[in-house]
């Protein structure tokens, strides 16, 4: 089965006047039909980049090459009416900041009803009914009111449904949701994470999840992949990736995860350092200055991701089972 | 019984319509840390630069050491500010770009200590610089060099360089990675047991404050809900916005429970966004419209917060009441 | 503020039109110190000989003279000198009274701003000639006069941007941070305000100097600058236009200056509002 998104030996890299600095290195990655992939990774681990790619959104310095395929088509460097014919529609995307993500001086039901005229040739007014069937779809209270209201009438968390049935209109075969819940309060996030676990059971598409947040994505994932300075460092199914991470950073990024049960620790666990800047690396493990278990031959060589499909690590001494 | 540091009684700010603090009431015992946790328009930030008197509240008092802040002349509350800090949540807005960071760090300095050499002053800054865990070199580069977590160090030296008593951390670690987080708490731990001063830590992170504090006070709608010593709280929040908080964070799966995909959440998921302004000014409960344990008392009468337990307050006419949580779908 | 220099200086450097302008300027300026010394003639002697001489490489008078037989090459010179001080003399003035007022009345808002920004629009409204005619009348001409007059005046748009430079100031955090940490008015204004308001005023100051020259040339123009047998290029100009039918070159050599010398600074001010205006590292 072709895979809904098929990313192959991605590289981007933004010119500055300083030289070239890379922010993606040489990712590859898949998405099934109807999975749910978690990206997780911290400042400088190029996650939302790999996406940006991937919807034609990548700033005017980028370049980027390798492969980027959406339901066997190649997006990279394909020229704008045909991203246009897939973005919005099949392949679309929640924002992370919806306080300004939607047109400021449009009406919600304006905004709703034009993704549907625009890719399904529907009139407006049969857009707009679709538009207030979908709000209803994602919880939103008093739909045909709110297509009437505009961006700053509702809150935060209203905003995000929206962008959510935004995405969902043209039914995608693949929402890419970049920390969908980053800006909200956690009561919000509560909701909003419920939400897209109950859009994804409605709608079967495949989801990309992007976080900071492991507990976020935890929530959600069927398998998670873990970015560290522009590479994928691990790529396992979730249950596996909680119970037995392989990546030493992973492992240490779970023990940073605060809990709000369990005992309380005199001290928060914590990664010495810092993630390198993007450009740093070179040839190299990108995590071995952080590292407790790096040694001579992860200062000098690029560990490259290996192992059994559903448990892949990019480590020379991985975590085993001790 | 000891003086506490700080007192805080009927605190309202108001920004224009809206009333941001609706008479917030609390004290802070010297040496003591203390979160305060709330969401977005809770009025937690509000509350900081209404105690630092960074706005004018419009009623109120904010007694520290034995002087009502917001009745001291300009020049006595300047003298009052070399005891009473505040580190900021974006750490490079905080930073004025066009100086330096050992600058930024000297000023206070400057400003307190005058008769202070430039010598004696570059050598108390140089050693906050390393106390803060960064090198002394790096007291001639500007903000921007600098990553979040590091602008942040540079933050809390400028803040504890005079020995404050009482530091306010306002979202101090809401902006940075997770896997840095821990550094700055850690960092905060470590130079509040040296200098036994007291500090008041708001975030929206419950389980960050969690580890940081001896006591937490949630605040929603301007007004504090609930007191507690911290383990109490977690253990057995009288509140239902408190519990409501604690039950909505996201938790990772257990190393003991199996499942990948975890069950449906036991939380009840809220119906509703925070109550209108409009309703806020009417009387009643704040929070009455997304409480699955509302009474008919809560639209006519507030709250007000009594004790439950030791050091423990609730504002909730049910609080006394052992509520089993309803379950309900969205 | 080094960093923000050295930076800003790169940018600078690598623009062609304001590397052109400051190599123009600059060569402007080495002519009107050592212009003298090159020419044979000087600015005040009467060649009766040569009275009112086109340009030419064959006589001494390279530029011609003008009617009384001046040589105009020299006094060209002398009157870009003149220009050139009084416009940068009045500038740093306008600089240095309008970034206090402007700073002082955006940071301390309320009555006392409205009060300030009162005082400055009734300045504005006063008609300006009207006012250096009658200071004329009262005090007789003079280059002080003429220094006050434009010094005056040309502080009341440099403080309204200042004004508004400070408002969007005051907001930011680190005003909060310096005000937290005890800071008294006088220091945030002067510390922390400024330092960061100054990039759009440098760009405006340079602005500032061909406007104020080309005001004072037109001042000159009218009678009322510097007087006889002084030279500013707008006394200069008053004269060739006087003789443009017959003479045209007396009008041309000063204007040509002029008109090069406020080209140059325009594209000098443009170029350095863009290397101070860059905020991210855009190629």
């Amino acid at each position: 089965m072709t895979p809904t998104l098929s990313i192959d030996d991605l590289r981007i890299a933004f010119s500055h006047r300083a030289g070239s600095v890379e922010a993606v290195d040489r990712v590859s990655l898949q998405i099934a039909p109807s999975e749910c992939v978690g990206i997780v990774g911290e400042s400088g681990s190029g996650k939302t980049q790999v996406f940006m790619a991937a919807m034609g959104l990548l700033a005017g310095n980028a370049r980027a090459t390798g492969s980027v395929r959406f339901e066997g088509r190649e997006l990279l460097g394909a020229d704008r009416a045909a991203l246009n014919r897939v973005r919005g529609s099949k392949l679309t995307m929640i924002p992370q900041d919806p306080m300004t993500s939607l047109t400021p001086h449009l009406k919600i039901g304006i905004q709703l009803a034009e993704v549907m005229v625009a890719h399904l040739g529907k009139t407006w007014s049969d857009a707009r009914s679709s538009a207030g069937r979908m709000l209803e779809r994602v919880h939103v209270p008093e739909p045909k009111r709110r297509l009437n209201q505009y961006p700053h009438e509702l809150s935060g968390g209203m905003r995000q449904r929206v962008m959510i049935a935004m995405s969902l209109l043209c039914e995608p075969s693949l929402v890419i949701a970049d920390e969908p819940t980053t800006a909200l309060d956690v009561t919000i996030q509560a909701q909003i994470i419920e939400l897209l676990r109950a859009v994804r059971g409605e709608f079967g598409m495949a989801l990309a999840l992007i976080s900071h947040d492991l507990a976020v994505v935890a929530g959600l994932a069927d398998r998670i992949l873990v970015m560290y300075a522009g590479r994928i460092v691990e790529a396992a199914a979730a249950g596996a990736l909680f119970r037995r991470p392989r990546h030493p950073y992973t492992a240490e990024l779970l023990k940073c995860v605060p809990s709000i049960s369990g005992p309380r620790s005199a001290r928060l666990p914590t990664l010495a350092g810092q993630p390198p800047r993007p450009g740093e690396v070179l040839e190299a493990c990108p995590f071995a200055p952080r590292c407790s278990r790096a040694a001579e031959r992860c200062r000098v060589e690029r560990p490259q991701l290996g192992g059994p499909a559903g448990a892949q690590v990019a480590c020379h001494f991985p975590v085993s089972d001790d | 019984m000891i003086e506490p540091l700080l007192k805080v009684r009927d605190l309202c700010v108001d920004f224009g319509a809206n009333a941001a603090l609706r008479g917030v009431n609390f004290d802070l015992a010297a040496g003591e840390i203390v979160g305060l946790v709330g969401e977005s328009g809770s009025g937690k930030s509000t509350l900081a630069r209404a105690i630092l008197r960074l706005l004018q509240p419009v009623r109120g008092s904010v007694q520290f050491l034995g002087q009502d802040l917001l009745q001291c002349s300009g020049a006595a509350l300047r003298a009052r500010r070399r005891e009473l800090q505040i580190v900021f949540q974006d750490p490079l807005a905080s930073l004025n770009p066009r100086m330096t960071v050992g600058e930024a760090i000297g000023e206070p300095l400057q400003i307190f200590e005058p008769k202070l050499t430039a010598r004696a002053r570059q050598l108390q800054v140089d050693a906050m610089l390393e106390r803060v865990g960064l090198a002394s070199a790096m007291a001639g580069r500007y903000p921007h060099e600098f990553s979040g977590g590091q602008c942040q160090r540079v933050g809390i030296a400028r803040a504890m360089i005079l020995r404050p008593k009482l530091l306010i951390c306002d979202e101090v670690v809401s902006s940075l990675d997770m896997s840095i987080q821990g550094q700055i708490v850690n960092l905060l731990i470590d130079l509040q047991r040296e200098a036994a001063m007291a500090v008041l830590f708001i975030s929206h992170n419950l389980a960050v404050v969690r580890h940081l504090s001896q006591r937490v006070m949630v605040i929603y709608l301007g007004k504090l809900v609930e007191i507690a010593p911290c383990d109490a709280l977690f253990a057995a929040p009288k509140h239902p916005y408190t519990r409501a908080l604690l039950a909505a964070v996201p938790q990772l799966p257990s190393v003991i429970a199996a499942p990948a995909a975890p069950a449906a959440p036991a939380v009840p998921v809220l119906p509703a966004e925070p109550i209108q302004q409009a309703r806020l000014m009417a009387s009643g409960c704040a929070y009455r419209d997304r409480c699955p344990f509302v009474l008919p008392l809560c639209e006519t009468t507030e709250p007000p917060l009594i004790e439950v337990g030791t050091g423990h307050w609730a504002a909730c006419h049910r609080s006394q009441e052992t509520l089993i949580p309803l379950s309900f779908a969205s | 503020m080094g960093a923000f220099a050295d930076e800003a200086w790169q940018r600078l450097r690598s623009n062609p039109a304001a590397a052109a302008a400051l190599a123009v300027m600059c060569a402007i300026l080495a002519l009107t110190w050592f212009g003298p010394w090159i020419s044979p003639n000087d600015a005040h002697t009467l060649d009766w000989l040569h009275l009112a001489a086109p340009p030419g490489m064959q006589s001494s008078h390279w530029f011609g003279t003008d009617r009384l037989g001046r040589d105009l090459f020299v006094r060209t010179l002398a009157g870009t000198r003149v220009s050139m001080a009084i416009g940068l003399a009045a500038s740093v003035v306008s600089l240095l009274v309008g970034v206090t007022y402007g700073a002082i009345a955006g940071y301390s808002g309320g009555r006392t701003d409205h009060l300030m920004m009162r005082v400055i629009e009734i300045l504005s409204g006063l008609p300006l000639i009207f006012f250096v005619i009658v200071l004329t009348v009262i005090f007789g001409r003079s280059e002080s006069l003429l220094f006050f007059a434009i010094g005056a005046v040309g502080w009341l748009t440099m403080a309204r941007i200042v004004r508004g430079q400070t408002l969007s100031v005051r907001r930011r955090e680190f005003i909060e941070a310096a005000i937290a940490s005890g800071a008294g008015t006088v220091r945030i204004i002067f510390r922390h305000v400024v330092p960061n308001v100054l990039g759009p005023v440098i760009v405006y100051a340079t602005l500032t100097v061909p406007q104020i020259i080309l005001f004072e040339s037109f001042l000159s123009f009218l009678g009322l600058g510097v007087q006889e047998p002084g030279a500013s290029l707008g006394t200069l100009i008053s004269e060739g236009a006087a003789e443009m039918e017959a003479a045209p070159w007396i009008l041309l050599v000063p204007g040509s200056f002029l008109a090069l010398l406020l080209l140059c600074l325009n594209i000098f001010g443009d170029a350095l509002r863009d290397a101070l205006d860059v905020r991210d590292g855009s190629p």
